[in-house]
């Protein structure tokens, strides 16, 4: 702990004081970085000891033992007692589109309209957010920048978290739809009289038909293009061919299973379920129709008050179990809480899963589940050197101490406004 | 259902006269003549039943009641043999022809934080000066609804505000006017915690906003009547005068009339409590009120849970409420509480009698049911001597009835008001029912007449057909009609019936017009099929058992203290021994008793601890689980209110904190205005009612609060002071200002105006109490410091405290503590240079440094937020632990009860699978004060014990459904989950 404290602060030193602005971009990686001894994890369930992990020209170019006679290319780093980890995926995260909740000028995450998928996040981004920076010493490195509100709220892209603008920062544009299903119960109008707490919600056929007509007139679009465009028919036809995933939130049982068979029933292939309080209810449907989930986030309360007190803690392990591909999100949390991404997986260890699947669910899997597994999100040859070396276990908050991250094979700044701020109060009370 | 308009009828005698009134429309008559009821089983009072008995009633009162009564020769004599008398119900909690204020529609944008009158209390929703009697109209209609179901009296009153002033007790005298009717006029004065809905004023916005309100203006009006004040009050004045009448309390829930009962403690007055239906759940605490309740009888109706989907919405604490409620009244009456019944909360009086049968049918007795109905409510109003019995004297308000009166077979006759009849089923009414062979044109068919005699049904068949028959009989006229199938050809018959039932004859008329007579003639006499009402019999009922508390995961008794050794435990002491190896802890008498290696002691029960770790419980310094409220908002100042008088021991988050390793939290007020209320600081007892889970002997704390929540930035709100920190700086200066001057004057020993709130900041100031500010950027934290300078006292704690980092020498200097976020920002514009590394350079800078929650979520992993200084900021394991355990335990002045691992201090004690700083540990056990309130064990026997109680109810309201009854859509009273933002 000592020499880790040492570490840190010899390295924060080594960074400029002056500057309260946004972290520069890393330039693009100009010489190979070989990363030796460390226990690499690789974010698909393996592990290596004492391994060695090269790349050049940001790809991965070598993954295996250290033990392996092969020249150490470019800059070596002494990976000993040390851990790497691919860099931790944020799936569903309006993060860049709103910086200070109170601060309505600031807020660009729920546009006007019921059913918009024409509105993408990308635009939108902002690249120089000094939330998205901070997520960056903890690990977290990409994100699935998502619109919030309405039925369909918008389309969103994944983006990698160090670029000068939105377009450096995309690593796929426009991926995925995002579908909030409708529920069951709803919150009683209380200042209308109603109870507090939840009531049935007597529109749920309604609203569901909603959602199947808006389909069926964009398939019905679709076969006719020849006519003015339809903003919104047209951007649903990616959903439509396959060529965009879309990301349903549910979290009912009942709600998952209608929203399952009836997307199923319209065709729509990429199908994502989202939120999932109640998946392990209905892990056959899911599985037999190959429905990944991004399950909500750990930290959480239990929803019914006769619920387990820890069913939010152990719920990815119960998916998992069920054999179902499992990723973490946390969209219904403030933006800042997303660099605590590891500590949600983490909490799943503590229920039992293992520690390397707990990995899976906020790197390998995820990138499997956002269609970016071609190349991030596990440690592997051929893939971006989008990854971190932590001082110990990356999992857990004790020992979650990030000494390098890259990002495509750059070395990127772990500085932050927040550490500035830090080191120039140390510097304060240091210098008196 | 024709005669539904005579159903009132009266005497014949003439309206009662009003002696000293001219009379211009005829002569002036006066009826002195008697009604004798005799033959008749009377209840004098519920207790106090004679048989063949005779009441003896004149000029609506009564005479005489008793077995040997000489009945005058000017009387009119009425047999009731084989039926019974009974004094007729009261219902004291009725709004009976009183118009209800309607909610005012807002026109102001902004809240209105002033009274709008002149020459009244400073507070809108005093009203003792209403009364009820002013917006007094009789109301027919309603009367005939209460008559029919079997009241004869109401007191009926505003049902608005916090002191609601006087009721009107009124007989429900559809014939005589109000003169005769209106038995006073200024009968009780009511009182609650809600406020006015047409009143319009901010204050109060919370129920212990409302509780201190009452405080101060009980202490207001002393100060009042002692002639101190210089300016004539109205409603003070009229509070003073109120003050010898029975003072009524809505209190509509358990807890609520133990907050109610203890603001009448204060001040001398015993209320009578308005309950709400869960009084059974905490029966030794309401007894020990000592006050007279009046229940309304609104038991739930089952959930509609045939869907499962819908049926999860449920919870097991809305599943038994609506199994347990209807024992309501039977516990309270065997736990010797006194209780009156009321209406109220009833969609319709008609549901009354039905309400009542289920709450005999689960154990009330029926004298216990009578007394609630009649002498119980007379009593309470002070009134014994005029209603609620069929003693001498007596308004003459009686039932007549064909039996038991609270059987579901019985009819009643008449209910009988200040001496006039109301006929609600016709006595003379013959009764019909039985077999008959009805003779028409020689054929004889068979003819069944069953079912209520007023309103019979019957079955007719003729050989082996069957026909559809459509019956009546009123006043003794009996109508028949059916159709013959084929052709429709109608038969119709009518005739009159008398006494003796065994012949019936009358009027036919055939299909084809003709005339002709039918002949019916009794072969078989009518038997109720139905299982004879014996009164109370629950053996057939299934009743579950109510739980500490009353929730899924509450215990089945209380737990105990045990005498407990942990052995080989990793011992995280929180002193300055450190993190201990190999060690063993035995708690005795809920303390920490020995700390040693190899401790060996008989008898007594050992855990194994290897590998595990054992630790002091977390203490949160800022917390608003288990509350029913957070702020008070009406005013930029409320240290009046009290976090003790809303402390929700029943929060399922209690339960979960305790899973976490909490033991202990300070729950504090929002962050709604600059001075806040007092918090209530709290050891987590699951089970224990809401008084025991406070700290005896507490620490005082008060909450202050800075920045965007005081100004109001953050919604639309714009008339209320302040608006920038510069005004916050002010509400201070002028507060303190004011306080040290109110405390001069105490101490001098000249009158002065008792001021709840200038107490408490004189507390403050003579360093009694202690201040936990809310606070977020370090110009504000600054001025708050030399604002204490100036006053000469210490700020205690600076909590969020998120630029605490910027200011840490001067809070060093100051002498301030800490508690923050580790790792909260950018939810608000002054967390923009919010850092998770303020714990730890606050406390390098030797800053006394808490990591809190304010968040029901992060306070049940507090241990992890403790673990997060680690990374942020490189403290060691041991100092990291201290943030959540020994550093709030010094907060918060109780460091020398608990916070770590010392031999003497409390046994708050959690045992851990693994180093508790660390994401992947679990609490095992979480022991407050020798009592293990979690253990994970014991956590999954809960689990399965919730799954089986859920599925008995759910199998029980599924019955009750398919047997007829009404249901009500599954919902999820969900609580709402609290943050110094809610309102």
């Amino acid at each position: 702990m000592k020499k880790y404290t040492t570490i840190i602060c010899a390295l924060f030193l080594s960074f400029s004081l002056t500057s309260l602005a946004q972290q520069t971009p890393a330039p693009k990686q100009s010489e190979t970085i070989s990363i030796e001894g460390a226990t690499a994890h690789l974010g698909n369930g393996k592990i290596i000891e004492n391994s060695l992990i090269m790349f050049e020209d940001g790809i991965l170019t070598f993954v295996g033992s250290a033990t392996q006679k092969i020249a150490r290319k470019g800059t070596l780093i002494n990976g000993k007692n040390k851990h790497v980890y691919p860099g931790f995926i944020a799936p569903s995260k309006a993060l860049g589109l709103i910086e200070v909740n109170a601060v309505r000028a600031s807020n660009d995450q729920d546009e006007i309209g019921e059913i918009i998928p024409h509105v993408r996040s990308l635009i939108a981004y902002n690249a120089e957010s000094k939330l998205v920076e901070s997520m960056r010493p903890n690990g977290v490195l990409i994100g699935q920048i998502t619109p919030n509100g309405g039925r369909i709220s918008g389309t969103s892209s994944i983006v990698q978290f160090d670029a000068w603008n939105w377009e450096d920062a995309a690593i796929k544009v426009d991926d995925g739809i995002h579908l909030n299903w409708p529920t069951t119960f709803r919150k009683g109008k209380w200042w209308l009289g109603e109870s507090k707490g939840f009531l049935p919600n007597k529109k749920y056929n309604k609203q569901v038909d909603e959602v199947i007509s808006f389909i069926r007139n964009s398939i019905a679009y679709g076969k006719n293009i020849a006519k003015e465009i339809n903003p919104a028919f047209s951007a649903f036809q990616g959903v439509l061919n396959g060529s965009q995933k879309l990301y349903v939130y549910a979290n009912g049982e009942k709600e998952i299973i209608d929203a399952i068979t009836k997307l199923k029933k319209e065709n729509i292939v990429e199908v994502v379920l989202v939120g999932g309080y109640e998946a392990h209810k209905t892990s056959s449907l899911l599985k037999d129709n190959k429905i990944p989930v991004l399950v909500q986030f750990t930290h959480n309360l239990p929803f019914f008050e006769d619920d387990d007190y820890d069913l939010p803690y152990k719920l990815p392990k119960i998916l998992v179990d069920a054999g179902l591909l499992v990723g973490i999100q946390n969209g219904a949390a403030s933006n800042f809480q997303t660099r605590n991404l590891p500590f949600y997986a983490g909490q799943a260890v503590g229920q039992g899963l293992d520690k390397e699947i707990a990995l899976q669910l906020i790197s390998g899997n995820t990138a499997k589940i956002l269609g970016i597994d071609a190349m991030y999100g596990t440690i592997a040859v051929g893939k971006s050197a989008t990854l971190f070396i932590s001082s110990g276990d990356a999992l857990d908050m004790r020992t979650n101490q990030l000494s390098h991250a890259f990002i495509d094979g750059r070395n990127i700044s772990l500085e932050t406004h927040q550490t500035e701020l830090w080191k120039r109060y140390m510097k304060k009370y240091n210098g008196k | 259902m024709k005669f539904l308009g005579l159903c009132l009828l009266w005497c014949s005698s003439t309206l009662f006269a009003q002696d000293y009134f001219p009379e211009n429309e005829g002569v002036k008559a006066t009826n002195k003549n008697f009604t004798a009821f005799t033959n008749a089983k009377i209840y004098i009072t519920p207790e106090e039943v004679i048989q063949n008995g005779t009441l003896l009633i004149q000029n609506g009162k009564v005479i005489k009641s008793g077995t040997s009564i000489s009945i005058p020769t000017n009387s009119v004599i009425i047999d009731l043999k084989g039926k019974s008398i009974y004094p007729s119900f009261i219902d004291i909690y009725s709004t009976f022809g009183v118009e209800q204020p309607k909610k005012s529609p807002s026109t102001r944008r902004a809240a209105q934080y002033n009274p709008s009158r002149e020459g009244f209390y400073w507070n809108d929703h005093i009203m003792p000066e209403n009364s009820a009697n002013t917006k007094f109209k009789f109301d027919a209609k309603k009367a005939k609804e209460l008559v029919d179901v079997g009241f004869g009296v109401v007191n009926s009153h505003i049902q608005d505000g916090i002191v609601r002033g006087t009721g009107i007790l009124v007989a429900l005298n559809s014939t005589d006017n109000d003169a005769r009717r209106i038995l006073d006029d200024q009968s009780a004065q009511y009182l609650s915690f809600s406020k006015s809905v047409q009143k319009k004023q901010a204050y109060p916005t919370s129920l212990m906003g409302s509780m201190a309100l009452l405080r101060q203006m009980y202490s207001d009006a002393k100060w009042y009547s002692q002639g101190n004040a210089t300016t004539k009050d109205q409603s003070l004045e009229a509070l003073l005068k109120n003050k010898t009448k029975v003072q009524i309390f809505e209190a509509k829930d358990k807890d609520n009339a133990l907050r109610a009962d203890k603001i009448g403690d204060a001040y001398g007055i015993q209320y009578t409590i308005l309950g709400g239906g869960n009084e059974y759940e905490n029966i030794e605490d309401i007894k020990a009120t000592n006050a007279t309740y009046i229940l309304p009888i609104n038991f739930p109706d089952a959930y509609d849970v045939s869907n499962p989907y819908q049926a999860k919405y449920v919870t097991l604490r809305d599943m038994r409420n609506w199994n347990q409620a209807p024992s309501n009244p039977k516990i309270l009456a065997e736990n010797g509480v006194l209780f009156s019944l009321t209406t109220h909360t009833l969609k319709s009086p008609s549901l009354f009698k039905k309400k009542l049968a289920k709450a005999i049918k689960h154990g009330l007795s029926k004298t216990a049911a009578l007394k609630a109905l009649t002498t119980t409510p007379a009593e309470i109003l002070g009134k014994s001597n005029i209603i609620g019995s069929l003693k001498t004297g007596r308004q003459a308000n009686f039932l007549i009835t064909s039996g038991d009166l609270f059987d579901t077979n019985t009819t009643l006759y008449e209910n009988w008001v200040q001496g006039r009849k109301n006929v609600i089923n016709d006595i003379t009414l013959n009764d019909i029912r039985g077999t008959y062979d009805l003779d028409i044109g020689g054929l004889i068919y068979e003819l069944k007449i069953k079912g209520n005699p007023s309103k019979p049904s019957a079955e007719l068949k003729q050989d082996t057909t069957k026909f559809k028959v459509k019956i009546t009989h009123t006043n003794n006229w009996l109508t028949l009609s059916f159709a013959e199938h084929k052709e429709n050809k109608q038969y119709r018959m009518t005739g009159i019936t008398h006494s003796n039932t065994n012949t019936i004859s009358g009027k036919l008329v055939l299909p084809n017009g003709k005339e002709s007579a039918f002949k019916a003639i009794k072969i078989v006499n009518y038997k109720d099929s139905k299982e004879e009402n014996k009164g109370a019999n629950t053996s057939n009922l299934t009743i579950v058992p109510i739980t500490f508390p009353n929730v899924g995961y509450g215990f089945n008794s209380k737990p105990k203290k045990e005498t407990t050794l942990f052995k080989n435990a990793t011992v995280w002491t929180g002193e300055n021994e450190g993190i201990l190896e190999n060690t063993d802890v035995l708690i005795k008498d809920g303390k920490i008793s020995k700390i040693g290696k190899n401790l060996n002691f008989k008898g007594v029960k050992t855990i194994d601890a290897t590998g595990k770790h054992l630790t002091a419980g977390i203490i949160d310094e800022h917390t608003h689980i288990a509350a029913v409220a957070i702020n008070e908002a009406g005013h930029n100042s409320t240290a009046e209110v009290k976090m003790e008088d809303v402390v929700d021991s029943e929060d399922i988050n209690i339960y979960y904190n305790l899973a976490g390793g909490v033991t202990s939290a300070q729950l504090l007020h929002g962050s709604a205005n600059p001075i806040g209320g007092r918090s209530a600081i709290l050891k987590l007892k699951w089970g224990e009612t809401a008084d025991k889970l406070i700290y005896n002997n507490s620490p005082k704390f008060i909450k202050f609060a800075l920045g965007e929540n005081v100004k109001q930035s953050n919604w639309q709100s714009f008339s209320r002071f302040p608006q920038t920190r510069m005004g916050v700086e002010q509400v201070f200066m002028n507060y303190f200002q004011r306080g040290k001057e109110y405390d001069a004057l105490k101490k001098s020993g000249q009158p002065y105006r008792y001021d709840e709130e200038m107490e408490v900041i004189a507390e403050i100031l003579n360093g009694e109490r202690f201040i936990s500010c809310h606070s977020y950027v370090q110009s504000e934290i600054n001025m708050l410091m030399k604002v204490a300078d100036k006053f000469d006292f210490t700020v205690n704690t600076f909590t969020h405290i998120l630029e605490g980092y910027k200011v840490a020498d001067k809070m060093k200097e100051h002498g301030v503590g800490a508690s923050t976020f580790s790792d909260w920002w950018a939810y608000k514009y002054e967390v923009n240079d919010a850092i998770p590394y303020n714990a730890a350079i606050m406390q390098s800078q030797g800053i006394t440094v808490a990591i809190n929650s304010d968040d029901a979520e992060m306070s049940r992993r507090l241990n992890q937020e403790a673990g997060k200084t680690v990374k942020y900021g490189g403290m060691t394991e041991l100092e990291a632990w201290k943030m959540v355990t020994i550093n709030p335990a010094k907060l918060l002045h109780i460091d020398h009860r608990v916070g770590s691992i010392k031999e003497g201090k409390d046994a708050d004690i959690v045992l851990w699978n693994d180093n508790p700083l660390s994401v992947y540990a679990k609490a095992e056990k979480t022991i407050i004060e020798g009592v293990t309130y979690f253990d994970l064990q014991t956590d999954l026997q809960y689990r399965k014990a919730i799954q089986k109680e859920r599925n008995l109810l759910i199998g029980l309201m599924l019955q009750e459904k398919a047997g007829g009854a009404k249901t009500q859509e599954p919902k999820q009273t969900k609580k709402e989950h609290h943050h110094c933002d809610s309102l």
